[in-house]
């Protein structure tokens, strides 16, 4: 009798398990905070066109344009189609340089296949892209990417 | 004898909680790839050499107007029937090519009043300034998918062998070449020039008169 008693005596507590959630949420936030899904915040309206013949886009290489009208929070700038480069709207002139900084901030050794990605919304003038592509001829960036969304074959 | 205190409340079923979240996240959490049209840009060319003269016949013309109206060889066409008449124009086999060669691949009319030869074919397409962009894409695609249907068919008549299973035989082969892009596959390299050859892509784009 007393050897039972004794055992019950001496066995270890459970261990507690109290802090596994907060590791395990201390996880899930490291995940969410290091996850950066920045896209550049819009500032025009990019409704993007539809294709069916569409390739994926490496985006180590990319550099974005956006192009559009201001949104609804931008009226300030009118209603003409806009070019957006990363945060800021830049004029035609300013393209140029801002594709050389774009290449810059790229990795060395794919800086010589950059590919620019464009954004366009659906109801721009396509007269506004020609004039894009003529400076991108300028700046020697000649591969590009109209960005549209993947629609299926009929 | 003193009463017991509440027991603790049981908190391990928030670790299973803390995962199921972290699950949903990370099963949602879909990071959207951009798809779109790879096109080529031609580099700026300032010297004054003469183009060579193309012959009518090698050229389609493709014009979209302001008002989103397009006009395919002078006549007006409707989008949906812009495909097929590419891939007639393209896969037409008229004549010779440069080097003398008659298309033996071409599976078209052979039309004297059409194009020659896949390698001389040129689509040409001008629109105007205030066409829209949406417009522009879809007669963009139209014309690109002309060009892959036509890749595809020669892929499937040379290398359906290699792939008996795939229903594209060309886009089987870019996305196995896709897959293997740390290791280069000299042969499938290879197979991807022959049909691009049989097809080049010869798209121009004329610049929108300034107004």
């Amino acid at each position: 009798m007393s050897k039972f008693r004794k055992k019950e005596k001496g066995e270890l507590p459970a261990i507690s398990t109290a802090s596994l959630p907060d590791i395990v949420f201390m996880l899930l936030f490291f995940f969410m905070v290091a996850t950066v899904m920045r896209d550049s915040s819009l500032m025009i309206e990019n409704r993007l066109p539809s294709a069916d013949q569409v390739e994926k886009l490496k985006k180590d290489r990319t550099i974005f344009i956006y192009a559009g009208k201001p949104s609804s929070q931008y009226k300030q700038f009118g209603v003409e189609p806009r070019i957006q480069f990363n945060d800021a709207f830049i004029g035609l002139e300013d393209v140029q340089s801002s594709i050389y900084q774009g290449i810059s901030e790229m990795n060395e050794e794919l800086q010589s296949k950059v590919v620019v990605g464009l954004k366009v919304d659906k109801d721009t003038n396509a007269g506004l892209v020609s004039d894009i592509k003529q400076e991108l001829r300028k700046a020697n960036a000649l591969k590009v990417m109209y960005i549209a969304n993947a629609r299926k074959d009929e | 004898m003193a009463k017991r205190a509440a027991p603790e409340v049981n908190a391990g079923s928030m670790a299973d909680i803390a995962f199921l979240l972290l699950i949903f996240f990370l099963v949602t959490t879909t990071i959207e790839k951009d798809k779109g049209l790879l096109r080529s840009l031609p580099p700026i060319d300032d010297s004054e050499v003469t183009p060579p003269i193309i012959k009518q016949k090698n050229l389609f013309t493709v014009l979209i107007n302001r008002h989103n109206q397009l006009l395919v060889e002078d006549e007006e066409m409707q989008l949906k029937d812009l495909r097929q008449a590419a891939v007639e124009f393209l896969d037409n086999g008229g004549g010779t090519n440069a080097a003398g060669e008659t298309c033996t691949y071409c599976k078209g009319k052979k039309d004297e009043s059409s194009s020659d030869h896949p390698d001389k074919a040129i689509i040409s397409m001008k629109h105007d300034r205030e066409t829209t962009y949406e417009k522009y894409m879809d007669v963009q695609n139209e014309l690109v998918a002309a060009y892959n249907i036509l890749r595809e068919r020669e892929a499937t008549r040379l290398y359906k062998k290699y792939y008996p299973n795939a229903e594209k035989v060309f886009t089987a082969m870019l996305e196995e070449k896709e897959k293997n892009q740390f290791s280069k596959d000299e042969v499938l390299n290879e197979r991807i020039e022959t049909i691009k050859n049989l097809f080049p892509m010869k798209l121009s784009e004329a610049e929108p008169d300034k107004d």
